[in-house]
């Protein structure tokens, strides 16, 4: 038996109050990825196949090296937004808290992995 | 997981077929969910023949015609019969809508009626909007001011009124939201788009002063 009033159940526990910004930076991630998927693209598919030397000369270039590091950071973001808003709408509870950890942790291992290899390769290490 | 099945008491089963109407030539079949939270018994579709020479046009004629002439218990809720009370808002032919004004000559075989889903239903047609009504009233549907009063009344230009075409017209039938997914599975959260509309519907009112 539950004496909820009717409103209560309605405001429960209340919002993140985050919504907006979430939705905002989706889209704006979205409109860069526009930009930045065929400019990483290019250089990328460019030297695929290509021996170390050719990937690192291209990669020494400043425009990109940013342009990959820039790709890698907004593509896991956008990637991990559009998952938790997912995993929030189709699996509740436990394991969809489970997922949003688990997803959170893996985009943000794999943007650090993307722009540690641009790095390494772009100094010439 | 979100709910893709019904749960074991909700899951409906055959129900009575009652008798055709003797002597009459236009018949057409009803199919109509039917439960009653007074004998324990899982929902079930009741199946209904109607003359249709001597019925209205409407789902709600045939509705009606029905609970007069065959089966009283029949329940359903209707007021205005002109679309504009948002009363006899179910599930027809797969699609919500409102029984007034849906014309039976749409429909392809079978009339199929259902409640509106994912609803709490009270008994047969009739669900329960306690929780719909409750979002309604958290967006405080109203014009909010800080300016004092003015003597007379608040005016708005003719192209600031234009701007709520379309936004007040909402009767609250409960058809949108009642038929999104995202509601059926988050609405302890998710006000749904009849509550959000009627949200818009005030934030872009040039009179109203609380948001934005």
């Amino acid at each position: 038996m539950s004496f909820l009033t009717d409103r209560k159940r309605v405001e429960g526990l209340g919002s993140a109050k985050k919504g907006t910004a979430h939705f905002w930076e989706q889209r704006l991630s979205a409109i860069a990825l526009l930009f930045l998927v065929p400019l990483f693209l290019f250089p990328f598919s460019y030297n695929l196949g290509g021996g170390f030397e050719e990937v690192r000369d291209a990669y020494a270039h400043p425009v990109n090296a940013v342009i990959a590091i820039a790709f890698f950071v907004t593509v896991f973001l956008h990637l991990f937004q559009g998952l938790q808003v997912v995993i929030e709408d189709y699996v509740h509870g436990r394991m969809g808290m489970v997922l949003i950890i688990s997803s959170r942790l893996l985009c943000t291992l794999f943007a650090l992995v993307g722009v540690y290899a641009i790095i390494r390769i772009s100094l010439g290490a | 997981m979100v709910q893709l099945t019904l749960p074991k008491n909700s899951k409906i089963r055959t129900g009575k077929t009652w008798p055709k109407p003797e002597g009459a030539t236009n018949v057409r079949k009803f199919m109509i969910y039917r439960w009653t939270p007074d004998d324990g018994e899982n929902p079930r579709v009741d199946t209904y023949f109607l003359d249709m020479d001597t019925c209205g046009p409407m789902v709600l004629d045939a509705l009606i015609k029905i609970k007069n002439e065959i089966d009283p218990t029949l329940t359903f809720r209707r007021s205005c019969r002109e679309g504009i009370c948002g009363s006899c808002a179910m599930n027809i032919d797969g699609q919500n809508t409102l029984a007034c004004i849906f014309g039976m000559d749409e429909i392809k075989g079978d009339v199929k009626i259902y409640p509106l889903p994912h609803m709490p239903v009270v008994k047969d047609l009739v669900p329960d909007l306690t929780h719909f009504y409750a979002q309604h009233a958290s967006i405080m549907p109203w014009l909010e001011t800080k300016t004092n009063a003015p003597a007379k009344e608040w005016k708005q230009s003719i192209e600031d009124r234009k701007k709520l075409d379309g936004l007040y017209e909402c009767v609250m039938c409960a058809s949108c939201s009642a038929s999104c997914p995202s509601y059926w599975w988050n609405a302890d959260r998710y006000l749904g788009p009849a509550a959000l509309l009627h949200a818009y519907r005030w934030i872009i009112d040039s009179r109203d002063e609380a948001t934005g």
